[in-house]
């Protein structure tokens, strides 16, 4: 590889992109050109419609061997975009990638400022700021580092469920951890899902079973992670595994403890069926829960709150000694190379739009509950059946309950026009009630969607296009519990008030609530939504900010079930292609002590995170290990007597980056 | 072969730099033999006509200590440019201002005021300040003029070597001055003391744990200071980790801190920005309030990071003075 | 209104400069989705992509002010979210000290802010530089290379008399 001889003149190339009309609409970009041709080194400066595109780049490779260049500035978009892309060109030229430096006149200049001359003068500016860095820089090595081919899934919904399946069955080594004791997640409660109305459990309960008994698979479940040190290849994770008092070895799931508990009957609120049932303090969450196994709830077992129960579970138990109640939680320590996040959603709370009376009428319900209800292994085993035990005559469904609503959440939720169609649906076929759907706008984008919204609406159920107002007691109504739906109809231009026997609040999805913690846990960002934020909207959607933790599913924001394995597939395969590339790439900005220039101060020492500094015992010299230096550069601006240099980032280069930008010619 | 002529002189300085000089003992009589001494105010009678009368250049080195902060000093630091060979800035204030940079953070007429009225040892009920021109018995003596800015000697003429110090030791000079006389001459603008840190050389290095977390900051009197563990360790400021070495850390084997006089090494624009930038960055807390209640026990950072290079800052002095008089 | 983007002069007139060090990891990703967005601010900024805040060097920002800069804007992860754990932090100890030497120093607060922005923030990449424009403009010019140049017009006299023959000077002590 061509590397310029330490005495051999500086020969910049300069190519500005128009990026069509992105850049050339708001910056002059031949002034430009013009403006960084009259600039010290500069040998050949250009502006070109495409810069990334094949010819843009052919240019760059050309002008270096016919121009004999030896550094290339490209003034266009975010170096985090296409920095690797102009480094690889200036690498087929013939120079090393690194003597390459990117200005980004479009995300922070024609893309912000309106007026032309000032973007122009900024372009000016940033591009002088570059050609005055550019001669100092040095060629550079790529430092790769080997990755561990363990992948961790962190969440057990259909999507983690489906990215753990795929790269198992690659061969992988994945471990799969879930926070409640079952896999399965929002999925397993649904009854039918859209549009082909066939049935959730069917579908995933064998991608639930495969996944519990793949050999490749490592299931935690009632399980969390608690820390993540390390990074791309080299994550070390730490799980708390949470305690059963089972041990889950031993469990066969045959629930014979549940039966002879010393409660008789079921007590207590049964979190699985959203508290429309009730379970033991040992039990089942539901039956095709996986793994299947059986756990005890420490705040309702008598024997783990007083240590007096006459352990009725234990005998039934008998031989098999399952049952442990002196199990403790448990911290496991692994070694991935790789994390897919796929931690999920929660619902809207619908107490929070109080006027629609979820929490203070019987017969409010959310859209959940109803899958319960509808659900033949719910807790009616099927039949919409009201708290007051009546079967309801008309039934009113609100959408957007915590969507598209100034006041809760700003977004659209996708799915819950969808699942309200569904809900028509299914409780007119189970109930033959009337339906009345109240949306603001019907929205079925997706495959086979707008049919089955067609579909539905054939049916009969009444669409009424009005945001609810208020739901309230019907006044002329005894004890039944019948409300009152009250909306404007925007279609007939006129107020209606519905009488309902029950109301289904069409909640929308929501980030958890304790997405903060999750996010600071594997160090990604969040939209201000508090969905967590992909590296790039369009190119980048499963990738976060951390290189090799990927997203999955609705943590990333509201989707479906297509989509959601989608993604869950996406992300599997880019963990997939780092883990079989074998290792990775690291930008070369890590940081060195020059020796003969340390004081041995031990300034340095405590301020790096990843301990890649320590202080040579024989010659008191402060040394980095390359392999751990992450390239963050405290260390450096820290050094008080200035012996510590980060490539890319060398103090020298910086201080001529910030007179370029401050050159009386360039504002 | 007529020896090579050499001069010293002083400017803005307390004659500590002088007394180095003095300090050679009876070294200095060798570099008196091998020289001829043209200049001298301090030790020996001449006149600045002669200097003025010499031809350019032809002075082989002078050594000239203190900062530029009058008329007379900036005349005469020009002169002795013109008639050198070498001119070399000696000790912290030519270097790089010295303490009398301080100065630079009030305006000229505060200064003025408070030494010829306001200090309590004045006793001055006329409020007579010097004049530059006065006329008795005839005669109109001249006085020289106090500039507004204290300046290194680098920032008036050009300058060939530094030998820093408050003062430079004899060792350093002597060093010096052989390397002059011998020919041995590093690159021109070199600082002539070696390019590492004071901490190499510090007997207390070793003392220094790797997990220095500041929790508090204690100046030199309101503490007990072990006389063997690192400073720092201790939580008082030093300045060593971002000071030339040079010294023989003599003010650590007195107990005290380094305070920061041969300047910053050659890779650091600023030596008080990086100390600072060191001490903050190892402060235990990270919230606010917690960080500052660290810092008030640096009450003075100016004082403290720039005693004797305020000059010589990226910023040079208190941006926001008139240069005026105020009016 | 307090997003309005401050109009920086166009003809001349002057209008701040102010250098800006973004982190790579969430101020400068910040910027681009603001750009992304196309968000309208202020062009009066000047960015400097470090991977990190604790990288910046406290002699950046003093020499960007005596390079010229009317104001230094620093943007990093916020507590608890940097990408190298505790970078920020670093940053956040050298700037409360900082801003102290150089109020000091005669350098008015207003013209150095640290600011924690996160990549999803692109409105407050907005905000803060329209704000920051806004208030530096009101205090005006700091202009160090010219107050450099006028504090050695005071030694400008003096150089040609010593380079001809020294002639007396009459001036007065106020």
């Amino acid at each position: 590889m061509y590397t310029p001889k330490k005495h051999e003149p500086v020969r910049i190339g300069f190519y500005v992109c128009h990026c069509g009309t992105n850049i050339a609409g708001m910056v002059d970009v031949q002034a430009l050109a013009r403006y960084v041709a009259t600039l010290p080194n500069v040998v050949v400066s250009r502006d070109y419609k495409y810069m990334c595109s094949d010819p843009g780049q052919e240019m760059i490779v050309q002008d270096i061997i016919e121009n004999r260049l030896n550094r290339i500035v490209v003034a266009a978009c975010s170096p985090l975009l296409h920095e690797h892309t102009f480094r690889e060109a200036t690498r087929r030229g013939g120079l090393n990638p690194f003597f390459f430096q990117m200005v980004n006149i479009r995300e922070h200049d024609s893309w912000v400022h309106t007026d032309r001359q000032l973007a122009t003068r900024k372009a000016m500016a940033l591009a002088r700021a570059a050609i005055q860095r550019v001669p100092l820089h040095k060629p550079l090595e790529v430092k790769k580092v080997s990755i561990n081919p363990n992948v961790l899934v962190v969440g057990g919904g259909i999507a983690g469920i489906h990215a753990a399946l795929v790269l198992a069955n690659a061969g992988k080594q994945v471990y799969l951890v879930e926070r409640d004791p079952t896999i399965g997640g929002h999925m397993a409660k649904f009854d039918k899902t859209f549009p082909t109305l066939d049935c959730a459990m069917c579908v995933l309960s064998p991608k639930m079973a495969a996944a519990g008994s793949h050999p490749n698979i490592t299931l935690w479940s009632y399980s969390e992670v608690v820390k993540v040190d390390g990074y791309v290849g080299n994550f070390k994770v730490t799980v708390r595994r949470k305690p059963r008092y089972v041990l889950e070895d031993l469990c066969t799931g045959c629930q014979e403890c549940v039966e002879a508990c010393i409660y008789k009957e079921p007590k207590f609120r049964d979190e699985f069926n959203l508290g429309l049932s009730k379970r033991k303090p040992v039990f089942l969450p539901f039956p095709q829960a996986i793994p299947p196994v059986v756990l005890i709830d420490p705040e309702t077992c008598i024997e783990l709150k007083t240590g007096k129960c006459k352990k009725t579970c234990v005998e039934a138990c008998g031989d098999r000694k399952a049952i442990d109640f002196k199990q403790k939680e448990e911290l496991r320590e692994i070694t991935v190379g790789t994390i897919i996040v796929a931690t999920g959603f929660q619902i809207f709370d619908a107490k929070r739009t109080p006027y629609y009376g979820y929490g203070i009428y019987p017969n409010v319900y959310n859209a959940l509950e109803v899958e319960r209800l509808v659900n033949a292994s719910g807790p009616t085993g099927g039949e919409i059946i009201l708290r007051n035990g009546q079967v309801p005559k008309k039934v009113a469904i609100i959408h957007c309950v915590g969507s598209r609503d100034e006041n809760s959440n700003r977004w659209c939720s996708r799915v819950c026009c969808l699942y309200s169609l569904k809900l028509a649906h299914l409780i007119h076929e189970h109930t033959q009630a009337e339906i009345y759907n109240f949306y603001i706008d019907i929205r079925t984008p997706g495959k086979s969607m707008e049919e089955f919204y067609c579909r539905i609406a054939e049916e009969g159920i009444n669409l009424i296009r009005g945001r609810v107002a208020d739901v309230y007691p019907d006044p002329s109504d005894g004890a039944t519990g019948r409300l009152i739906v009250q909306a404007e109809d925007t279609m007939l231009d006129c107020i209606m008030k519905v009488p309902v026997d029950m109301v289904v609040l069409s909640v929308g999805l929501e980030p958890h609530s304790d997405t903060e913690k999750i996010r600071r846990l594997f160090n990604m960002s969040c939209s201000s939504e508090g969905w967590f934020l992909e590296r790039h909207p369009k190119l980048a959607p499963v990738s976060t900010f951390t290189d090799g933790i990927f997203l999955a599913g609705c943590c990333q924001g509201p989707k479906d079930i297509p989509d959601s394995v989608a993604q869950a597939g996406a992300a599997a395969a880019e963990a997939f292609s780092l883990i079989d590339k074998g290792n990775i790439e690291q930008e070369p900005n890590t940081a060195f002590v020059v020796e003969a220039e340390c004081s041995g101060c031990k300034s340095c020492i405590p301020l790096c995170p990843y301990t890649a500094i320590s202080l040579l015992p024989d010659k008191k010299k402060a040394y980095i290990n390359e392999a751990l230096c992450k390239g963050c550069g405290t260390c450096v601006a820290a050094c008080p007597s200035g012996s510590i240099v980060q490539n890319l980032f060398e103090d020298a280069e910086i201080f001529n980056e910030i007179e370029g930008l401050l050159a009386p010619t360039s504002f | 072969m007529p020896k090579p002529k050499v001069a010293f002189y002083w400017c803005a300085s307390c004659g500590g730099c002088e007394e180095t000089v003095v300090d050679l003992a009876e070294d200095l009589l060798a570099v008196v033999e091998k020289v001829d001494i043209v200049l001298w105010p301090v030790a020996l009678d001449f006149k600045y006509k002669d200097i003025e009368a010499m031809a350019d250049q032809s002075i082989f080195a002078t050594l000239l200590n203190g900062a530029i902060r009058s008329t007379e000093q900036e005349a005469m630091a020009r002169l002795l440019r013109r008639k050198s060979r070498y001119l070399i800035a000696y000790g912290s204030c030519a270097c790089t201002g010295g303490i009398p940079s301080l100065a630079n953070q009030f305006p000229r007429e505060q200064i003025l005021k408070f030494n010829y009225e306001d200090a309590p040892s004045v006793v001055n009920e006329a409020k007579t300040r010097p004049q530059l021109v006065f006329e008795e018995d005839g005669r109109r003596p001249h006085l020289p003029e106090l500039h507004h800015v204290v300046r290194s000697l680098d920032q008036v003429v050009e300058v060939d070597y530094y030998i820093p110090g408050c003062p430079p030791t004899p060792k350093i000079t002597q060093a010096a001055v052989a390397a002059l006389l011998d020919g041995r001459l590093p690159p021109k603008g070199a600082v002539l003391a070696p390019d590492i840190a004071l901490c190499e050389e510090c007997p207390r290095r070793d003392s220094k744990p790797t997990d220095v977390a500041f929790t508090e900051f204690k100046r030199t009197h309101q503490k007990l200071l072990d006389p063997d563990k690192c400073f720092l360790a201790q939580g008082v400021v030093c300045m060593g980790p971002a000071t030339r070495q040079g010294c023989g850390a003599q003010c650590l084997a007195g107990n005290m801190p380094c305070t920061g006089c041969f300047g910053g090494t050659d890779r650091v624009k600023d030596q008080g920005a990086k100390i600072l930038s060191s001490l903050c960055a190892n402060i235990g807390p990270k919230e606010e309030a917690g960080i500052n209640q660290v810092l008030a026990g640096i009450p003075d950072p100016v004082g403290t990071f720039y005693r004797y290079g305020l000059a010589k800052s990226l910023l040079r002095r208190k941006v926001d003075l008139p240069m005026n008089n105020g009016k | 209104m307090e997003n309005a983007t401050p109009s920086p002069a166009g003809n001349g007139s002057w209008s701040p400069r102010i250098i800006a060090f973004f982190c790579n990891w969430c101020t400068y990703t910040a910027a681009d989705l603001a750009g992304v967005s196309r968000l309208k601010y202020a062009a009066n900024t000047r960015t400097i992509r470090l991977m990190c805040s604790g990288r910046v060097d406290p002699q950046f920002i003093l020499e960007a002010f005596a390079k010229g800069a009317d104001g230094v804007l620093i943007g990093g992860c916020h507590p608890n979210d940097c990408h190298y754990a505790e970078g920020n932090y670093k940053m956040l100890r050298r700037f409360q000290l900082l801003k102290r030497m150089l109020k000091d120093l005669g350098i008015a607060e207003e013209r150095l802010r640290l600011e924690w922005i996160s990549a999803a923030e692109g409105e407050k990449v907005k905000s803060v530089i329209n704000d920051m424009v806004k208030k530096i403009t009101a205090l005006g010019p700091l202009d160090l290379p010219g107050k450099f140049a006028d504090w050695d017009r005071e030694m400008t006299a003096l150089a040609h008399a010593v380079e001809s023959a020294p002639v007396e000077k009459e001036v007065a002590h106020a």
